[in-house]
């Protein structure tokens, strides 16, 4: 399978999870939209590493496997990350009982 | 041998360490103390040259560099003094005429604060010290900063009373005049740099450096010379002059008679030989010299302050060195500068002896009969007269004789005996008014108020003592330069001289010489009792006609006021309202203004809003990556 | 066409219009459902790579936790309907036109870039076997392992500290 479309793929997927962020105001929402570009990078690592793999694999056995194991580390920090912002989030509905980011203007000061 | 004159910093080093020790310590020091170490340390400066001008006399004399003052490129000037006839004889009148004032005011100014009194000193020996700078000076930039020096201490000790604002504007005005000549001087030291790529005297008047000069030797001696007329008060810079006898009459006496005035003339006999270069310049020097004289003679004549008559006298006299210096007389010039400084300073501090004994009256209207009670002080005076109007054999006759006789055998050679007749008339003039002031103020009835007249008293030793030490130079100080046809080889000062200044003589016959001599002094000699006549029984009255005009000074204050400081100070205003306020506050606001507009707008940005952030970066990074893609090569 | 193209193209539509829903649903509810379907389909994708360790770890961690969690939150704060008012028109506007505009370069410099004959390996290779991976993991990574193991410590602290009640 030619690496190009796996790019494209990729690319594509994290692009419409940006202009989720931008367009939602939701915050679960943009906060779903930043789990879909993280995915869409681990997609594409993985294929990176499976190429790589293919291309180095008489070398070195585990030519791609560190590919793969970033793709784990990422899924770690998603993780965490998911459990406090979530955390934040909800205070911030316990305070203004909304989750509209436009009532979060509080760095303006 | 030449280390020995190394020792000449030693001369103005001492009044510098004056100045700063009196300067620093002026709350601590007594009156007394202060009076000491004012005028000791001018002592020593006098006795150091009086033994530099022995080392010269011996033919001991050239330059000493003591460091290396500016480099910049191929131009090196250094800090080097020029020891030779010129300067050791200017250095032996102003340290010792210096001396001698110093003295003077010791007494004089004693009822000013302790405070005030060791300002005055410590003024007065930063004088000394700029003016010794000045002829001690191995090139023009050293000369220049003596210059500027004698100016500033002159504003300082001219306003000297701060406290009454007349004096103030006075003092500001002989800045301010002596500024507008600076500026020539300045340019005329760029264009020898220019030219000749050195300021040093030695390199300056040396052959190659005169080759050099002599294209463009007309433009700059004029440029010399009015740096010359802002210092030496010659038209059209002289008015700040008269206004300047608002200082102590000490200080009137020592700068403004003795020593700054002639720093002018010291220049420009110190420049000769490049002035020789330039017959222009040199026929533009004599005649301003003369009408300068003229004028202040005239002036002279109706003036009722004491000092203003002496202060128009002096204007006068410099106008004669001018005259002598244009002719290129140089040598008649400097010993001009010589009797000048002995009975000019003896008759300013005979002056102050009398407005002392009058508690401080200046007007002679009130004067008359002081000769009874101020002998000390009126005979002195009376010596300086006769030595400043040429009455032999004192002082003024040998000096003032041989600036008219150079008149003369100058003009033999034009034909017109024009320069000659007029100093001879301005020479009469000089009778007149120094005669006419010293019957008012001696002689006659006294018409002062009855306390004045309670008080009057002859001034304490360190007064009269100084005054007689000047009235005997005053007598015998013209015997340095006896002309030949009196005594062959009596002229001392001329072979003197002649190392640095180049004598072209001319000479008349004996028969001539002797003629003009008898007919100046047949001429003084009428003037003199024409005006015992006229003025023995004084009675003041209102001047009318042309005398109210030179009562005046021939209004030239107010025309220099019309055309000079009042659209000046117009076109300041008017740049001020319009162009200050509009334009340039207007940028400034302006400034502030677009910060404080384009703040807020910027402003805007930071709104909080996390989408719009966001948007940013994603923008931001787009914008990144088409630049790295596609417009890097 | 082989099998393993036709399963990519296949996994690669599910996955994009999934995305578009998700960003394109009112009701948040549904966003979240079609956001669990494109991480099926990315672990499809996984599987198709022969990823295999990844693909499970996916969906368990992925589409199995996260994704429930987002469920949970989203039922506290009960939105059963989308209750934000219009977003301004012309901000979404920008933004997807500058979403898309960045897709476009993004392909567009990737185009210029050296890639054909570039292959992925699809459905063999031995790497994405959990033997290999934990054998990569224990023996050069152990160091991040322990330190995500911290990692995690804190998030959950922070979790609790964050969510307290007063």
């Amino acid at each position: 399978m030619q690496i190009d479309y796996y790019i494209y793929l990729s690319v594509a997927l994290f692009c419409i999870g940006i202009v989720g962020v931008l367009t939602r105001r939701n915050a679960i929402i943009i906060f779903m939209c930043i789990e879909l570009m993280l995915n869409a990078v681990n997609l594409l690592l993985v294929a990176f590493s499976k190429m790589h793999h293919l291309k180095n694999a008489a070398v070195n056995a585990s030519a791609g496997s560190d590919g793969q194991l970033f793709v784990f580390f990422i899924m770690v920090v998603a993780a965490a990350e998911v459990s406090v912002g979530l955390a934040i989030i909800v205070m911030m509905y316990r305070n203004i009982h909304s989750v509209d980011i436009n009532f979060l203007n509080r760095l303006k000061h | 041998m030449k280390n020995v004159l190394e020792l000449s910093y030693l001369i103005p080093l001492f009044p510098l360490i004056g100045f700063l020790v009196i300067g620093l310590g002026r709350k601590y020091l007594s009156k007394s103390l202060t009076g000491i170490i004012g005028s000791g340390v001018i002592l020593f400066s006098f006795l150091l040259s009086v033994w530099i001008f022995f080392q010269v006399k011996e033919g001991n004399s050239g330059v000493v560099e003591y460091f290396n003052f500016i480099s910049a490129g191929s131009l090196k000037i250094p800090f080097s003094f020029q020891i030779d006839a010129l300067s050791s004889l200017f250095l032996l009148i102003i340290t010792g005429v210096g001396f001698l004032i110093h003295v003077y005011s010791a007494s004089y100014m004693h009822h000013e604060s302790k405070e005030h009194f060791a300002r005055y000193f410590s003024y007065l020996n930063l004088f000394v010290f700029s003016m010794l700078l000045l002829v001690m000076g191995g090139n023009f930039v050293i000369l220049f900063i003596g210059w500027e020096g004698v100016g500033l201490c002159s504003y300082l000790l001219i306003g000297y009373w701060f406290k009454n604002s007349e004096y103030n504007y006075a003092a500001r005005k002989a800045f301010v005049m002596n500024r507008i000549g600076d500026l020539a001087f300045l340019i005329a030291i760029f264009m020898i740099i220019a030219k000749v790529g050195s300021v040093s005297f030695g390199d300056v008047f040396s052959t190659e450096g005169l080759e050099k000069l002599a294209p463009s030797a007309t433009i700059i001696t004029l440029l010399l010379f009015v740096g010359a007329t802002g210092k030496s008060a010659q038209i059209p810079l002289y008015t700040w002059l008269p206004d300047a006898m608002a200082g102590p009459t000490p200080v009137s006496a020592l700068i403004h008679a003795a020593t700054m005035v002639t720093a002018g003339i010291y220049m420009i006999a110190r420049s000769n030989l490049l002035y020789s270069l330039s017959e222009v310049t040199q026929n533009i020097v004599a005649y301003i010299g003369l009408g300068t004289a003229l004028l202040a003679a005239t002036i002279a004549l109706k003036q009722n302050d004491i000092k203003k008559v002496l202060a128009y006298s002096t204007v006068s006299q410099l106008g004669y060195m001018f005259l002598a210096l244009g002719v290129g007389a140089y040598t008649a010039a400097v010993f001009h500068v010589m009797t000048h400084a002995f009975f000019k300073a003896l008759l300013f501090l005979g002056s102050g002896s009398v407005i002392h004994a009058m508690s401080g009256e200046q007007d002679i209207r009130n004067m008359g009969g002081l000769s009874k009670k101020l002998k000390i002080t009126f005979f002195t005076f009376l010596i300086g007269c006769l030595a400043i109007t040429g009455i032999p054999p004192f002082s003024g006759f040998f000096s003032k004789d041989a600036i008219l006789l150079a008149a003369f055998e100058h003009d033999e050679r034009g034909k017109i005996l024009i320069l000659y007749s007029i100093s001879l008339f301005t020479a009469l003039l000089t009778t007149y008014y120094m005669f006419r002031l010293l019957f008012i103020t001696f002689t006659g009835k006294f018409r002062g108020t009855k306390e004045q007249e309670h008080h009057l008293h002859e001034s304490p030793a360190l007064m009269t003592v100084p005054l007689i030490v000047l009235a005997v130079l005053a007598a015998i100080g013209g015997f340095v330069g006896i002309p030949e046809v009196f005594i062959k080889g009596g002229d001392k000062l001329t072979p003197f001289l002649s190392s640095v200044i180049a004598t072209n003589h001319h000479p008349v016959s004996r028969s001539t010489e002797f003629f003009l001599m008898g007919l100046s002094g047949c001429l003084v000699v009428a003037t003199i009792i024409f005006t015992w006549f006229r003025f023995k029984n004084y009675q003041p009255k209102e001047q009318k006609g042309f005398g109210k005009v030179l009562e005046n000074k021939w209004y030239v204050d107010e025309l220099y006021d019309k055309i000079i400081a009042k659209p000046l100070s117009k076109l300041a205003a008017f740049l001020n309202n319009f162009f200050e306020r509009f334009i340039i506050d207007g940028i400034v606001n302006g400034v502030g203004r677009a910060v404080n507009y384009s703040s807020r707008q910027l402003r805007l940005l930071q709104s909080g809003q996390v989408g719009s952030y966001v948007l940013l970066m994603v923008l931001s990074i787009l914008l990144l990556l088409l630049y790295q893609f596609f417009i890097k090569k | 066409m082989g099998v393993t193209q036709i399963l990519f193209w296949i996994l690669s539509v599910v996955a994009l219009f999934s995305a578009l829903m998700v960003i394109t649903s009112k009701n948040p509810m549904h966003s979240v459902i079609w956001l669990i379907i494109v991480f099926f389909a990315i672990s499809g994708h996984y599987l198709l790579l022969n990823a295999q360790f990844l693909a499970i770890v996916n969906i368990i961690v992925y589409a199995g936790a996260i994704m429930v969690l987002f469920l949970y939150v989203l039922m506290l704060m009960d939105l059963k309907k989308e209750t934000e008012p219009k977003k301004n028109r012309w901000l979404k506007l920008a933004g997807a036109v500058a979403g898309g505009s960045l897709l476009l370069v993004l392909i567009a410099a990737l185009k210029k870039a050296d890639l054909a004959n570039q292959f992925a390996e699809t459905r063999t290779g031995d790497i994405g076997l959990i033997e290999n991976l934990g054998k990569v993991l224990f023996n050069e990574y152990v160091v991040p392992f322990e330190i995500s193991s911290i990692l995690f410590l804190s998030a959950m602290v922070g979790a609790v500290v964050i969510g307290k009640k007063e």
